[in-house]
């Protein structure tokens, strides 16, 4: 995984609410066996006419918004199904920060797996940055994940929370796998244990 | 202190906890399909490293699968490659596949249960959302993504941040003519598809008793719909009974020892919840949705809302875009808007009891001129099951399809899907725009809800059985 690295970019202003994962990505490309080369498909209908043209209505789809990392968006971004494809698609677009109020369970932990911060800030924050961005669309937000913080052109400066074990992970880009390996004896020390406590668990090894 | 059985098994699984770290948590049980696997595959076999736990895997093939003609090849060259990949990783990685051609094939989370594989207590995941469907046995079984299942692959756990609890609680009298898919559609239009996030649910009281496993499974399948990271119901003698003499059972030797242990991580007496949420059956018609959210949801002899019947502006947005999308118009009666389509299937409702109370609903009626309906069995067990009680006649008669196992048109990614514009009655869990293709519209029911459907051509309160 990619390190994240403070930066300052274009904010992009999707202003809906439960935006699901089939409309990140739409079920026809999660038939593809690769991880990279999904940013082309993200918000697929949406985004494309029927003849394959861009939809000039469609808010990602303004020239102003071009080169945009960071994505601001409604509550509950992300809901439904489990596609890792979702986070691939964002991350393949040229996304790595996202700030809405709140995130489906799921996508939540898979943006933190693809080196995508997760930002979660409040209702009146949200509003506030929405309101800077249709004002002056194309302005720049400066993200700082290791001290928190978005300041926006207007000199807004909001501070966020985020769990210290995945701040970590993003800054380092660290391999979760790797580090749960470090692990390994507490992992054979408690499959041990079940094997004693609950032996029919182990029967069909 | 008195606990939750979300805090039970979550003490009975932690590995390992430190400061600056997430708990690490034991999986005892991975689910697999073709989809969210193969870049999981690809990454373990750059990496060197291997499965853990060969015994802890089950997998299936269900997403792609064509659910007709099923002796031929799979004409969409890309869905061929995934099926193709599946069984290669399945085969080098000595893994059990119920793949396309296997009698036990079908959707992940109808195969699972049919065979045992899931027991009280267990800590279940798979790279699919629909997961949370094996809480009905009393396990922590949840959703992750496809870095995750590598993750467990690998290591047989996985860095959890442990969840708030939330109990609802289902009492009074249920109709005859609900389900467990209207008290799923009925807890999300209470709660909204976020009121569950950053929560496990545990669904309570004598209506949730009283429901088959198969309603169980329906109900928790559903808990993912409300946001939750997993949705869970006690186990009892229903789940014992269930279980007991499947292929992945105890076998009698441990028998007595696995119900006792089941028994011991039932929630406390008195245990204490973060949030309650109280329903009384009564207040339960049948569902309909009417936009593209499961929260959009009304009971059966109400009319589809306006942007006036909400209070916040997020709210009266998103109805005023559900509107537009889904044609219709505010204060129209559900019983008003006709069908080109209905859908009986899926992980929510592809099992033998909701065949058989389709059948029930189907048998001497005819599918209206205007409709398609299909009948897609969630495995090939129900599917045999349901032609050994003849119920495949049934629906055939009544000028259903009659169709083999898959996801199909849930989420139609094999081909099954609505054309641009048609209209839905639809057993399965989502639905959000173009779940079921491209400009297709889709209300989500319960099957009976759906049979009923199919004969008149449009939705019809089955508590007044002679208007269909």
């Amino acid at each position: 995984m990619k390190a994240y690295n403070n930066h300052k970019s274009i904010a992009a202003l999707l202003n809906r609410s439960n935006v699901d994962t089939d409309q990140i990505i739409p079920k026809q490309f999660l038939k593809r066996v690769e991880r990279s080369g999904f940013g082309v498909h993200l918000f697929h209908d949406w985004r494309y006419n029927d003849d394959a043209s861009d939809n000039m209505d469609f808010e990602l789809n303004k020239p102003a918004f071009k080169g945009a990392k960071i994505l601001v968006a409604g509550d509950n971004f992300g809901c439904g199904s489990s596609r890792e494809h979702a986070p691939w698609a964002i991350e393949d677009y040229g996304f790595n920060t996202i700030i809405s109020t709140s995130y489906a369970d799921i996508f939540f932990n898979n943006c933190f797996k693809n080196g995508i911060l997760a930002i979660v800030v409040n209702k009146d924050v949200l509003t506030k940055l929405m309101a800077e961005i249709s004002a002056d669309e194309g302005t720049k937000f400066a993200v700082d994940l290791e001290n928190q913080t978005i300041t926006t052109e207007n000199g807004t400066a909001i501070n966020f929370d985020i769990d210290p074990f995945r701040k970590n992970n993003l800054l380092k880009g660290l391999d979760d796998i790797g580090m749960t390996l470090q692990q390994s004896d507490k992992i054979d020390l408690f499959e041990s244990k079940q094997k004693q406590q609950l032996p029919w668990l182990w029967k069909t090894a | 202190m008195k606990k939750t059985m979300y805090e039970k098994i979550w003490d009975a699984h932690l590995v390992h906890e430190e400061a600056g770290h997430a708990p690490l948590l034991y999986i005892d049980r991975h689910l697999m399909h073709e989809v969210t696997s193969p870049q999981a595959f690809e990454n373990m076999a750059l990496s060197g490293r291997k499965v853990r736990n060969k015994h802890s895997i089950l997998a299936t093939m269900d997403h792609c699968v064509p659910t007709k003609n099923r002796n031929l090849p799979i004409a969409d060259p890309i869905a061929k490659k995934q099926i193709e990949t599946m069984a290669n990783n399945c085969s080098s990685n000595d893994l059990n596949l119920y793949d396309m051609e296997n009698p036990n094939n079908g959707v992940i989370h109808i195969v699972v249960p049919e065979h045992g594989f899931v027991h009280p207590g267990m800590t279940v995941v798979c790279g699919d959302s629909h997961t949370a469907t094996h809480g009905a046995f009393g396990a922590l079984a949840f959703g992750i993504g496809t870095s995750e299942v590598e993750h467990v692959m690998i290591t047989q756990t996985l860095p959890q941040n442990k969840s708030k609890t939330m109990k609802i609680e289902v009492t009074g009298e249920l109709s005859p003519y609900c389900t467990a898919k209207d008290i799923a559609l009925a807890i999300i239009g209470k709660i909204g598809t976020a009121g569950g996030t950053g929560f496990v649910a545990e669904f309570t009281g004598n209506v949730i008793r009283n429901l088959t496993m198969e309603g169980r499974m329906t109900l928790c399948n559903m808990a993912i719909e409300a946001g939750a990271r997993a949705g869970m119901v006690a186990p009892d003698e229903k789940t014992f009974a269930y279980i007991k003499g499947k292929e992945f059972a105890p076998d009698n030797e441990d028998w007595q020892d696995a119900v006792s242990y089941w028994q011991s991580i039932i929630s406390d007496e008195g245990a204490e919840y973060d949030e309650t949420v109280v329903l009384a059956a009564e207040d339960i018609a049948p569902q309909v949705t009417w936009g593209t959210s499961p929260e959009q949801v009304i009971a059966i002899n109400a009319v589809i809302p306006g942007p006036d019947s909400f209070d916040n502006e997020i709210q009266k947005q998103a109805c005023e875009n559900a509107l537009a999308y889904m044609d219709l118009e505010a204060g129209t009666a559900l019983t008003e808007i006709n069908l080109d389509y209905v859908f009986l299937g899926s992980c929510t409702n592809g099992r033998i009891e909701d065949f058989r109370a389709a059948a029930d609903m189907v048998k001497g009626t005819k599918v209206h001129k205007a409709v398609t309906a299909i009948a897609v069995p969630g495995s090939f067990w129900v599917k045999k099951q349901a032609e050994d009680e003849g119920l495949d006649e049934i629906f055939k008669a009544a000028g259903w399809e009659w169709r083999e196992p898959g996801c199909s048109m849930c989420l139609a990614m094999n081909g099954d899907q609505l054309e641009d514009g048609q209209r839905c009655a639809s057993t399965s869990n989502r639905n959000f725009e173009g779940r079921q293709g491209k400009g297709g519209r889709t209300h989500l029911v319960s099957p009976v809800m759906a049979a009923a459907a199919a004969a008149a051509g449009h939705f019809v309160d089955i508590r007044h059985k002679s208007s269909v």
